[in-house]
């Protein structure tokens, strides 16, 4: 059963902050709470753990409310971003905490500290006190401790966006591999794109204190509902194009005129907002179906394996990704190829439109 | 190099302009008080320690010094353990007129003590406290538990809201979490603040004299007493000055480090 949110909303100092939010979390399940900052992810599980009421609605674990119940008598772990640990005590007082307050045996506290030392690789490091180690090494303190504790519900805050690249790889595959085998209700807040995608599970997109989707990640990430799903779940930024369609007829902005393929054919008249992701846009080569468009580049962003292409168009700047390091010079004319047939169309009211939007 | 020089000439005048009068009063408790009215010394010339010795052993003198650490260290005790939680329940939680709660404790330390020397006396007379070291250390909480919330106060804000909630998580009930985590984080503070209770009960005169008349005289009062009694004896008085200063130097010692991180982090 898990852990359910029942139309949970929280105004604090008159503004709401969570609105609305009515989520099912299944035991054993990893859950991404995917949104920019403010979107209320951190205030979210900050319900979810039981540090903060809602002003309205109910939170359910296991079918039962949880209303009443005061933090530290829940089944709960939580890792913070910024690295929270007790500066006085040893890393091995650090992990061991839950359970000496649980007052379990020595030989049991030994036996599960370790064992989540091991996992994290701490073990050489448990003699030092927390500001003896590096960064990296005390947030795998504070994992240590969720996992030493065996939570029902266990909450990671942005619990890599502090740590440097490589450590946030590897700890990123290994989160969710440790933390499945315990059955918990794993939430992990981000506002990565990417790290929603590379951790999997189900993501639950917000904004301004919504819930916009939640569903499989994959689903949520290829066939946003919403354009506002899109929109959080895009980087680089969704680009967007509002057109208009009159019979065979799109319109964009006061002059270009679109073919209408892909996504665009069989659209009902009316007005509507093309986005696409900037995978689906590449420079000078045409796909099956494209739409055109043609521009200047503005900037050329190189990361190495890839390059995002700014260009500059009369409907607007539009991002698009190339493999490798990207040919594109500023102020190359280019003409920007869009995979018609994988375009994301929304109508007014920002739902999905088009002929892929009932799969 | 030339600006080093300068800036080492600059300390070493600062420091014999600080440590001049108690080079002085060192001095003046080692000379006889013939040497001391009849010109300017810079050093004894029969250097003696009858004084010192004459307070150690006097009972008197001893008993003084006995009452003043006592209610010192009871006053201590007090203030400190009430400032925690208040300290504790200003920085975390929001009420209805904390702030203004919170400036009213201050305020508390603007009034001279001469004001509150006759309520006191009155009240502690009626309740059978008059002439006890405890008339003096709970008097002297006035000022000292205001300085104490308000020095740790700042120390509480120092340490981060997620260390109170990791501690719930994790199963700690408060008072637990309370000794067993929150005390040591903030160990700085409480030194700090005990060192200015301390301090300020320590030399603080009127209301000790006040509040006390023969069972339990403060040091300040004896003082008054030997040269009321027996005319000016001022090698003895400097001797007493020189034994006033050591407590207090003892008390620096322990709580150094203590006050050079408390500089540094809280509201000192």
């Amino acid at each position: 059963m898990g852990l359910s949110l029942e139309n949970v909303g929280v105004i604090s100092a008159g503004q709401p902050v969570i609105r609305d939010v009515s989520l099912d979390l299944v035991s054993g399940s990893m859950n991404v709470l995917l949104g920019p900052t403010l979107s209320g992810k951190t205030t979210l599980m900050r319900l979810m753990a039981g540090l903060d009421r809602p002003t309205s609605g109910r939170i359910l674990v296991e079918g039962r409310d949880v209303a009443g119940i005061p933090v530290r008598k829940r089944s709960v772990a939580m890792v913070y971003q910024q690295f929270v640990n007790y500066p006085t005590l040893s890393v091995y007082e650090n992990i061991a905490s839950p359970l000496r307050v649980a007052r379990l045996g020595k030989a049991e506290v030994d036996e599960r500290v370790r064992k989540a030392a091991r996992l994290v690789g701490l073990e050489p490091l448990l003699a030092r006190l927390p500001s003896q180690i590096s960064g990296g090494q005390q947030q795998r303190t504070a994992i240590a401790r969720a996992i030493v504790k065996g939570a029902d519900i266990v909450m990671l805050d942005e619990p890599l966006a502090n740590l440097d690249y490589k450590l946030r790889e590897e700890l990123r595959e290994e989160l969710p591999r440790i933390f499945r085998e315990t059955g918990a209700v794993l939430v992990y807040a981000t506002t990565e794109p990417l790290e929603a995608l590379l951790l999997g599970g189900n993501t639950a997109t917000l904004s301004q204190g919504r819930v916009v989707e939640f569903g499989p990640t994959a689903s949520v990430y290829h066939d946003a509902q919403l354009l506002e799903s899109a929109r959080v779940f895009s980087d680089p930024p969704l680009n967007e194009i509002r057109i208009a369609k009159h019979g065979d007829q799109i319109r964009a902005g006061k002059t270009e005129h679109l073919s209408a393929d892909g996504e665009l054919a069989g659209l009902p008249d009316g007005a509507y907002t093309l986005a696409f992701r900037a995978d689906i846009v590449r420079l000078g080569q045409p796909w099956q179906k494209s739409i055109r468009l043609a521009g200047r580049v503005a900037v050329a962003e190189i990361s190495g394996s890839e390059s995002f292409v700014h260009v500059e168009t009369a409907l607007g700047t539009f991002v698009c990704v190339e493999i490798g390091v990207s040919a594109a010079q500023p102020d190359d004319l280019v003409d920007l190829f869009i995979d018609a047939s994988r375009v994301f169309v929304f109508d007014e009211a920002g739902r999905r439109a088009g002929s892929r939007s009932n799969r | 190099m030339h600006a080093s020089r300068l800036s080492r000439v600059f300390l070493i005048v600062y420091l014999i302009v600080l440590m001049l009068p108690i080079y002085w009063l060192i001095n003046m408790s080692l000379k006889t008080n013939t040497d001391i009215v009849s010109g300017l010394g810079f050093y004894p010339k029969h250097p003696t320690f009858a004084k010192y010795l004459f307070i150690l052993t006097d009972p008197t003198w001893q008993h003084g010094f006995g009452v003043s650490l006592t209610f010192v260290a009871i006053n201590t005790l007090i203030s400190v353990t009430v400032a925690l939680p208040a300290a504790y329940a200003f920085n975390r939680y929001a009420f209805v007129g904390d702030k203004h709660l919170f400036f009213w404790l201050l305020s508390n330390q603007m009034a001279p003590a001469a004001v509150y020397a006759m309520p006191f006396f009155n009240l502690y007379y009626a309740l059978g406290l008059f002439d006890t070291v405890w008339a003096v250390a709970l008097a002297h909480c006035v000022f000292n538990v205001p300085l104490a919330v308000w020095i740790l106060e700042g120390f509480v804000g120092g340490v981060p809201r997620e260390i109170d909630e990791t501690a719930a998580i994790d199963g700690y009930s408060f008072p637990h979490f309370f000794i067993k985590i929150f005390l040591p984080l903030i160990a700085n503070g409480i030194g700090v603040t005990a060192f200015f209770c301390f301090m300020f009960s320590w030399v603080e005169q009127l209301l000790a004299m006040t509040l006390t008349s023969s069972h339990a005289l403060p040091i300040p009062a004896v003082m008054t007493q030997a040269y009321a009694l027996e005319g000016m004896d001022w090698s003895l008085l400097a001797a007493a000055g020189v034994l006033t200063m050591i407590p207090g130097a003892i008390v620096i010692w322990f709580v150094r480090n203590h006050i050079a991180k408390g500089f540094a982090l809280g509201r000192v």
